[in-house]
């Protein structure tokens, strides 16, 4: 490949990095979430679903305006920045980790409880009564059951991170190696007529889209087989 | 401890579960096996769920040979009671290998503690299990799975354990190949038990003690023969009524092949390959299989004739009589049901406290406890 632009690739490690940064927030506070919701018996829990699961229906740039109002200036966003002496959380590299968590929540909570309710309240209770602890339960039991819904909803949120592009531009701006993110890139080439580089981008998210989907339905059938 | 008064098992649950109120309340001796029996939906599961602590009944308590599990102010979870639970379904751990699963809640070995602890080779000869430990959950058959389950309950060393309907989910066969099992726990380790059944067969074969359960409420308490033998009961009622005797071998006539057995009141012959004297066996002899005379038959080719004196009588129908015999001359001896005719009745003058003899034509003798016969 000749005369490519030095730093196309930077976007793309940028990306990597946001998606898996937020994978791994999304796996730490998406599972208790998503405990919760499989085994409460609150009568507004699912209310609470419905607001985790609002990002899927909600225009991105709806949610991204709002993010933005959030973490600009005069929100709490501002406040948190001036601790460190910043105006405002927006148009950051952490910022844009915190609206992407936001906006994956859904694709990684929905897979996860999905997997517990289907763990059902047996092996709980089974666990119980060999004397394991409710942590020792989860920890032994429940994760381990509820395995292809973790390995789910970490490949959603991952691509669906990798993918978002209106909360990105809302909120994150197009900072070369602290925002400028893939999808923003493949935009910004189209903008400049750069088709060549455009073309190498959206052909690479493509081929990824489809090894995710691949993978996705690859874990749906083992799953079957093995709950069968 | 309390050492003098024997451990006793003190339960009474209160309250409203789904559909049905519960008000059960009973105290069971904390050893051998005692059948919780009733029919279908009667509560008896729930019962032994509050016994867990899977279940929580406010204004309920439960105590076990002195524990206070549940009372105003107490309520242990599950986890802090030391109980073995098997389910109705194995519920094995389907990510865990049989091995895994059997070792899931036993202690760890620095901890082993008390001397009478279950070994772990001992539940795998006992159950059978030895072919079993590296395979998945998945590939055992319904049978097998219940045979992990209950080793799995046992390893953790539980000081009471609770079985729910552990065969009702298995077939005949299958029943058949794992109750020998059970009898042999009950026979090898001084573990007490509590086991749900709606299956009379199950209770007969186990249960030294039972409750017998009826919507939501306890009927009685007592040791199995008595239930069985009181005609107030629905139990001795049933057409299939019966009682059961722990039995002793006295003797064996290889030449006939037949055991003599000692039972409370009396000796019964029955046919059976060779065992030990001394060794313990159940009989199980039903109402109908019992006719009476009032002079010891000389000529038949019925081979248990045993005294006994009428107690009590109930009609059962318009033309049956229900009979409650004591075994024994001067009637000291455990109780048997007969089932007669009316006419059979008027006949021969039968009345309460007269002497007569009961002829037996079947008698059921289980399967040795020790698993050899």
């Amino acid at each position: 490949m000749t005369n490519l632009p030095p730093d196309i690739w930077q976007p793309v490690w940028l990306t990597i990095e946001l998606a898996a940064i937020t994978t791994v927030i999304l796996l730490i506070v998406g599972t208790p979430i998503a405990w919760w919701l499989a085994r409460s018996k609150a009568w507004w829990k699912e209310g609470i679903a419905a607001v985790v699961a609002l990002p899927l229906v909600l225009p991105p740039t709806v949610l991204g305006f709002y993010l933005l109002v959030l973490m600009g200036p005069d929100g709490p966003g501002g406040a948190l920045a001036a601790l460190w002496g910043g105006r405002t959380v927006a148009f950051t590299f952490g910022g844009l980790v915190f609206g992407s968590v936001i906006y994956s929540m859904p694709f990684v909570v929905q897979p996860i409880r999905n997997a517990f309710d289907a763990i059902g309240d047996r092996p709980l209770e089974v666990a119980a009564t060999l004397r394991a602890s409710p942590l020792k339960a989860f920890w032994t039991v429940a994760v381990p059951l509820a395995r292809p819904g973790f390995l789910a909803g970490a490949v959603l949120g991952f691509a669906h991170t990798v993918g978002e592009f209106g909360i990105v531009l809302m909120i994150g701006g197009n900072i070369p190696g602290s925002t400028k993110v893939l999808s923003v890139a493949i935009y910004d080439y189209v903008e400049t007529s750069q088709w060549r580089e455009a073309n190498i981008l959206a052909g690479g998210m493509a081929a990824f889209a489809f090894v995710v989907i691949l993978t996705m339905m690859m874990l749906e059938k083992r799953t079957a087989r093995i709950r069968a | 401890m309390r050492a003098l008064s024997p451990p006793t098992i003190r339960a009474a649950f209160r309250g409203q579960l789904g559909g049905f109120k519960l008000d059960a309340a009973f105290t069971v001796p904390a050893t051998g096996i005692t059948g919780l029996f009733g029919p279908s939906g009667c509560g008896k599961s729930s019962v032994l769920r509050c016994l867990a602590g899977l279940q929580h009944l406010p204004a309920s308590s439960c105590e076990v040979s002195g524990e206070v599990w549940q009372d105003d102010t107490t309520f242990l979870k599950p986890h802090h009671r030391p109980i073995g639970y098997v389910f109705q379904e194995a519920s094995l751990f389907q990510h865990l290998s049989v091995r895994a699963n059997l070792l899931y809640g036993a202690p760890h070995e620095s901890v082993k503690t008390h001397a009478d602890a279950v070994e772990f080779d001992e539940v795998i000869e006992l159950l059978g299990l030895a072919k079993l430990l590296e395979r998945s959950p998945r590939n055992l058959s319904g049978g097998e799975r219940q045979r992990v389950a209950i080793g799995r309950a046992l390893l953790s060393q539980p000081k009471l354990l609770l079985m729910d309907e552990p065969l009702s989910a298995l077939d005949r066969l299958t029943k058949d190949e794992i109750l020998p099992f059970l009898e042999r726990l009950h026979a090898r380790l001084s573990l007490p038990v509590i086991y749900v059944s709606h299956d009379i067969t199950e209770i007969e074969r186990l249960a030294d003690h039972l409750v017998l359960m009826q919507a939501g409420k306890v009927l009685a308490v007592g040791p199995l023969a008595e239930l069985q033998s009181d005609p107030k009961l629905p139990l001795a009622i049933a057409r299939d009524a019966a009682v059961n005797f722990d039995a002793e071998v006295e003797s064996y006539d290889s030449n006939y092949g037949l055991v003599t057995l000692q039972i409370d009141g009396g000796r019964l012959l029955v046919p059976s390959a060779p065992v030990a004297s001394g060794e313990l066996r159940r009989v199980r002899i039903a109402a109908s299989d019992v006719s009476l005379a009032r002079e010891l038959p000389q000529a038949s080719s019925i081979l248990n004739a045993v005294a006994a004196r009428i107690v009590t009588t109930s009609p059962v129908g318009a033309n049956e009589m229900l009979v409650v015999l004591a075994l024994g001359r001067e009637g000291h001896g455990g109780r048997l049901l007969a089932r007669l005719s009316r006419r059979s009745w008027d006949l021969l003058r039968l009345a309460e406290g007269v002497d007569v003899y009961a002829q037996i034509k079947g008698v059921a003798l289980a399967p040795g406890r020790d698993g050899h016969a």
